[in-house]
């Protein structure tokens, strides 16, 4: 068990913004658990980053006390790991929802989690189309009724922590919004994590998504730490993974250690974070420089 | 009269050595203190297909590739097939060829013309009879026949191969020696071609690689990319270099990644450049507009090559002008830099970097595969690393009442870099007020939207200001019979038309821009307007560059050169078509193709580039 900031702790990350969300949105106890998370980690909100694609759920960094950014549908992924690479000091956490990061921009989130770069990816899972009022989306149940799919969507959905597994994730976990304290304690591990992390959160969608209600997920969802779940054993994970109809599995599915990309990568590795190189070439390099031309 | 230039042309297959052999041979001029000029027809095929290296190699500047031959090294019976009929006149004039494997009728060749052909078996037999050696054997014959330096050769093929590979060395030194001294007994030198260099050893590269080294010197420490050609030269001559320089080079997935990675990094303080072709620019355009609205700098190079969609993926046009113009949905400010030179590509990189950080937003660095592809001497003290390193206004500390986006009075508002305490603040891609709050969050409010667009296009006002008297360079005296105008790769093809035309009497102008948005209008119109004869050239079909001037200026300049067959423009044929606009009737538009090109296709392409 993490010993979890307190809410006084914790609005030291409450923008003066207030959520746009609808009433009910499992956005709200995303956004309250992970300023719970950072608050708990004890990150300065000058270091952390949040970066956003575009959605309901990518207004989250202006409903967070912190540098930001709102980028374009599908992007949020690639922006932060440019932010992350261009310091590798600042805490970075990209939001989304699952069009954005397993529609639009799954390329992004699938090379984003074999990088390994350091940073937190947060996925706002509603299985639904809301800022665009409702159509398909990568992870709505096969035979669901949407604006787009009125006889029922007829293609399977995408199983999300399946591909980050496969993909050669270092942490892969599941939350479920109508449990604060539980995807608290999970963010908290996710941003602790050296390396990618991945927290595929079932955030139901109040106004379009009538069949995955809270209700629908309470039935479903166990604590896989309650089980004795293995974290570092693969197979396991994958199972887990698996789960939809009759239970869904929550808490942390994979974390083993891995080296990171900025430790990898040979300009990080010598120099540091590049936001502190000295810019330009000396005389030395210069000369050096002009010479192989020769 | 000595002739003080040679047109060599190198032939053969994808596979047969023939960039190596032309990398050889450069070096060689380069280091004689020659000035050499070399562009490549090549396929998008890495193995086959029909490649022609050009070069000119000369004791004075060149500005071109050249036109037609004096030698042809033909590492290949196609080589001596396709392009008997682009030999120039002249004693010696000829082919060099492997005479065991490649036939040529030398009734077919124009008097005085020879054919070198070297019984490569037998010369190689001591060396154990491996197929390139015969381009090794025909670099000492060519070293001969043009009265090269042996030292200066042998030391650029002891380099080409390392210290690591010195037996490679030795053995390709003996073999090209082998010509060298095949030639001495067999040939006689070219006697009316002298090539005197000055001894001073010259810089060798073309833009992508001064793209690369501007970006280092410019204080880039970021580069995303994915492969494309022809602009992956950029990420290849970066690459290795990372850790040497402290910049990442970051290959990622695709262009979209790319742009959104550099924005990213450019958030967090980073000096950051992304690089592509069009199709790759393609992708990256909604990113412009992030880039545009959150006023995050990124700077992208674009290295036209034809198109549309993947085209001549090897092959060069001025295509993408109106792409660039266009990138992205709705408005917002931006600067397009078309650099007209090697040098130039260098100095426009700095300063891309520079104006997207001092005001805030995206650059666009437009290239072609021929500026960017082709090999050029440079000499040394033409370039710099004392360049400006100017990132703008970033203030280090901030009050309670700072906001990101402040209304001030030139648009640019001071940036911070996260990690600053009380800097805090989402760059936001939906509009935004000036403390960075969406207000599609709250409501639409059309005061501010009008502020902020406002806010923008203002940036636009100073740069535009900053820029002018570097938008074009005017060559030639301020009043002419005739003014050459062209924008970007063109500039030193329509260099070597004007002193050629000069030299023959006529007062020739020459107006070439490097800056094309902001477009310098008015400066523009004044230039045009008092130009007794005008003619556009440019590199593609519908003449982009001449909408852009009538769109900025309403001023139609009255004749067009265009070419889009892939190929760059040829000197001579150019040169032809310029004189003739002195005729009563001249056409207003008028198309080059390069017929000598015009190779027939005999086998299947097999893979398509990307």
């Amino acid at each position: 068990m993490i010993e979890l900031a307190s809410p006084q702790a914790a609005s030291k990350f409450r923008s003066e913004i207030k959520p746009t969300w609808c009433p009910g949105c499992g956005d709200f106890g995303v956004l309250n658990s992970l300023q719970t998370a950072c608050a708990t980690i004890g990150i300065n909100p000058k270091d952390l980053v949040v970066v956003s694609g575009i959605g309901c759920s990518s207004n989250l960094p202006g409903f967070i006390h912190s540098y930001g950014m709102h980028t374009l549908h599908g992007r949020g992924v690639a922006v932060a790991q440019g932010v992350r690479l261009g310091n590798h000091g600042l805490t970075v956490v990209a939001t989304g929802g699952d069009g954005d990061g397993y529609g639009i921009g799954v390329g992004h989130f699938v090379h984003a989690v074999r990088r390994n770069i350091n940073m937190t990816y947060i996925v706002m899972n509603n299985q639904i189309y809301g800022l665009t009022t409702g159509q398909t989306s990568p992870t709505t149940t096969k035979g669901v009724k949407t604006k787009s799919t009125p006889g029922g969507n007829i293609e399977n959905a995408l199983n999300p922590l399946g591909i980050a597994l496969m993909a050669g994730a270092s942490f892969v976990a599941r939350g479920f919004s109508g449990d604060a304290n539980g995807l608290a304690e999970i963010m908290t591990k996710a941003i602790a994590h050296k390396g990618f992390s991945l927290v595929d959160v079932l955030s139901p969608c109040v106004t379009y998504n009538k069949m995955n209600t809270y209700a629908w997920f309470r039935e479903r969802v166990y604590k896989l730490q309650e089980k004795g779940h293995d974290v570092t054993n693969m197979e396991s994970a994958l199972k887990a993974s698996l789960d939809w109809d009759q239970r869904i599995a929550t808490g942390v599915l994979y974390q083993v250690e891995r080296p990171t990309y900025e430790e990898q990568d040979p300009a990080m590795a010598e120099f540091g974070p590049l936001v502190n190189h000295k810019l330009g070439l000396s005389d030395n390099d210069w000369k050096a420089v002009v010479q192989e031309f020769m | 009269m000595d002739i003080k230039s040679a047109t060599v042309w190198i032939g053969g297959a994808a596979g047969d050595g023939v960039a190596s052999t032309g990398d050889i041979l450069a070096k060689t001029c380069s280091r004689s203190g020659l000035h050499y000029f070399a562009q490549s027809s090549y396929q998008s095929v890495i193995r086959g297909g029909h490649v022609v290296y050009q070069f000119q190699a000369s004791s004075e500047p060149v500005y071109t590739h050249g036109d037609n031959f004096d030698l042809l090294i033909a590492l290949n019976q196609d080589s001596v097939d396709y392009h008997i009929k682009s030999i120039n006149k002249g004693a010696g004039r000829g082919f060099i060829f492997n005479s065991d494997k490649v036939k040529l009728d030398v009734s077919a060749l124009p008097a005085g013309a020879l054919a070198y052909g070297l019984p490569v078996g037998d010369l190689t037999a001591e060396f154990g009879r491996n197929p390139v050696m015969q381009n090794t054997l025909a670099c000492g014959v060519f070293i001969n026949l043009l009265q090269l330096s042996w030292d200066v050769f042998e030391k650029a093929v002891r380099d080409q191969f390392g210290k690591k590979k010195a037996e490679i060395a030795d053995l390709n030194v003996k073999v090209a020696r082998k010509g060298f001294e095949y030639a001495q007994s067999k040939f006689q030198p070219l006697k009316d071609i002298v090539l005197k260099g000055d001894g001073r050893p010259r810089m060798l590269l073309g833009a992508n690689q001064a793209i690369a080294l501007g970006a280092v010197a410019g204080g880039c420490t970021f580069y995303s990319a994915y492969p494309m050609t022809p602009a992956s030269a950029i990420m290849h001559w970066l690459a290795p270099r990372s850790s040497k320089y402290g910049i990442v080079m970051k290959q990622c997935e695709d262009e979209i990644a790319s742009i959104n990675m550099a924005i990213g990094a450019g958030f967090s303080g980073t000096r950051a450049m992304t690089g592509t072709s069009g199709g790759g620019f393609a992708l990256m355009t909604e990113a412009m507009g992030l880039s545009g609205i959150t006023e995050v700098p990124v700077v992208a190079v674009l290295v036209q090559r034809g198109g549309p969609s993947t085209g001549l993926p090897t092959k060069t046009e001025q295509g993408d002008l109106f792409q660039a113009l266009g990138a992205g949905q709705g408005e917002y400010p931006k600067a397009v830099m078309t650099p007209i030179s090697v040098e130039d590509a260098y100095f426009s990189t700095v300063q891309s970097l520079n104006i997207a950080e001092k005001y805030q937003l995206p650059v666009m660095l437009l290239s072609d595969l021929l500026l960017s592809e082709h090999l050029e001497t440079v000499d040394s003290e033409a370039l710099t690393n004392k360049v400006v390193i100017d990132r703008g206004d970033v203030v280090d500390s901030v009050g309670a009442d700072y906001t990101r986006y402040a209304d001030t009075p030139s648009g640019i508002s001071p940036r911070v870099y996260p990690g600053l305490e009380g800097g805090q603040h989402v760059a936001g891609s939906d509009e935004h007020d000036e403390d960075g709050t969406l207000i599609s969050d709250i409501f639409t409010n059309p005061t501010t939207r009008v502020k902020m667009v406002r806010k923008r296009f203002r940036k636009m006002d100073a740069l535009a200001k900053e820029i002018a008297g570097e938008s074009f360079v005017k060559e030639g005296p301020a009043q002419a019979d005739l003014t050459l105008v062209g924008w970007g790769s063109t500039y030193k093809t329509l260099k070597n038309i004007r002193l050629a035309l000069e030299k023959e009497g006529m007062k020739v102008n020459h107006i070439q821009f490097r800056i094309v948005w902001p477009f310098p209008a008015e400066a523009a119109l004044k230039e045009l307007k008092s130009a007794k004869k005008a003619v556009l050239v440019e590199n593609n079909y519908s003449g982009l560059f001449a909408k852009l001037l009538r769109q900025e200026t309403g001023l139609s300049v009255p004749h067009h050169i265009r070419k889009f067959d892939g190929e760059p423009f040829y000197f001579a044929p150019l040169l032809e078509r310029v004189k003739g606009l002195l005729n009563p009737g001249a056409p207003e538009v008028q198309y080059l193709v390069t017929a000598e090109l015009d190779i027939p296709i005999k086998r299947v392409v097999a893979t398509a580039g990307v």
